[in-house]
């Protein structure tokens, strides 16, 4: 099965390892977390991502020139923002982002 | 208030009915869990949400088991103890105890970490753990707990949840309004939605109702929209219902 690549971009670095652990407990899935914003579109540049998911604290300004930059370089690029800060809601997320659009 | 029923005939033309039976269910030995809506490794397209309202959880913790400590972010979790005690421990220095009849409500904002355990070593805990969807991204994290007196919701919707720090219950940053009601066999009472686009959830903790013209039995669930007032009539003795009036879009 293809991996799926997720970026994961917050401000909190104890909620962003822990999503990242649990992004990379899905054998299919992985996950790379991202605090600073400039690193987040190298990387992005560099790996084929399926997803973004935003989470905590970024800035609406900010939100903004990502959500741009991102669609801009990949317009096919699902970015979805990441509610919960856990487990409970992000496999809904996920598997939402990556359905076949008839199944949304 | 003015009370205007526009269910007259209690029919309700617009709903979704959500059969105790049909949630979805986790068991890890410490934990059973019912979900309303999908979530952690329960997922089901059809039912991701009702409104703003996306986590309705029906827990049942062992005797001095517990949640560990675990992250939220951006979302407004509120918890309401059914049986025994649950003991709370967050990032900001919170150490308590809430039971039946207190409710706790975390707004989550910008990160929280917390843990929740069964406090007793002889009773399990059962609470309901609910999560909104919060108006306003980014927010400083706060936590509040309230102990409400069990005797305003004999025969009356005691009011438990708003969006506004000076009426009754705990607030959050929503327009939501929550209100409990223990009624009587054969009690009635009307419920006027505050918000216009509102609708409402109303979900059965003990017992039997009808709502509008719809029969629901204990941990039912039915969310109703396009309506400006609710009917419901407790058809069992000592019958308990949450209703939770939810803005329809994010």
């Amino acid at each position: 099965m293809e991996i799926i690549n997720i970026l994961y971009i917050g401000r909190n670095a104890q909620i962003l390892d822990i999503v990242i652990r649990l992004i990379n407990s899905n054998d299919n899935w992985n996950g790379v977390g991202m605090l600073c914003d400039e690193k987040a579109k190298q990387v992005f540049m560099q790996t084929n991502f399926s997803i973004v998911l935003l989470g905590p604290g970024i800035e609406q300004e900010r939100e903004s020139e990502l959500r741009s930059y991102f669609t801009k370089v990949n317009p096919t690029i699902k970015i979805v923002q990441h509610y919960g800060g856990g487990s409970g809601l992000l496999q809904s997320e996920i598997l939402s982002a990556i359905a076949p659009a008839e199944n949304r | 208030m003015e009370n205007k029923d526009t269910t007259a005939n209690h029919k309700i033309a617009n709903y979704i009915l959500h059969k105790a039976d049909s949630r979805g269910h986790a068991n890890h030995g410490w934990l059973e869990s019912y979900h309303t809506f999908s979530f952690a490794n329960y997922q089901n397209k059809d039912r991701m949400n009702f409104g703003v309202l996306r986590v309705l959880n029906d827990d049942r913790v062992n005797q001095g088991m517990g949640f560990g400590k675990h992250p939220h972010d951006n979302m407004e979790i509120i918890s309401i103890p059914l049986e025994g005690d649950l003991e709370h421990q967050d990032s900001m220095g919170n150490t308590t105890v809430i039971k039946e009849g207190d409710i706790q409500i975390m707004s989550a904002g910008t990160g929280i970490f917390h843990s929740e355990k069964n406090k007793n070593q002889n009773q399990l805990v059962k609470f309901l753990q609910i999560w909104i969807y919060p108006n306003k991204k980014n927010v400083t994290p706060r936590y509040d707990q309230i102990t409400l007196d069990l005797k305003d919701r004999h025969n009356k919707l005691q009011q438990i949840l708003s969006p506004n720090p000076e009426d009754e219950g705990v607030w959050i940053h929503q327009d939501a309004w929550f209100h409990i009601g223990r009624f009587d066999k054969g009690f009635s009472n009307s419920y006027p939605l505050k918000k216009s686009g509102n609708g409402i959830y109303a979900f059965v903790l003990k017992g039997d109702f009808t709502v509008g013209d719809i029969h629901l039995n204990e941990r039912d669930g039915l969310g109703i929209w396009d309506t400006e007032s609710i009917k419901i009539t407790a058809d069992s003795e000592g019958a308990e219902i949450l209703l939770m009036e939810v803005p329809m879009e994010l």
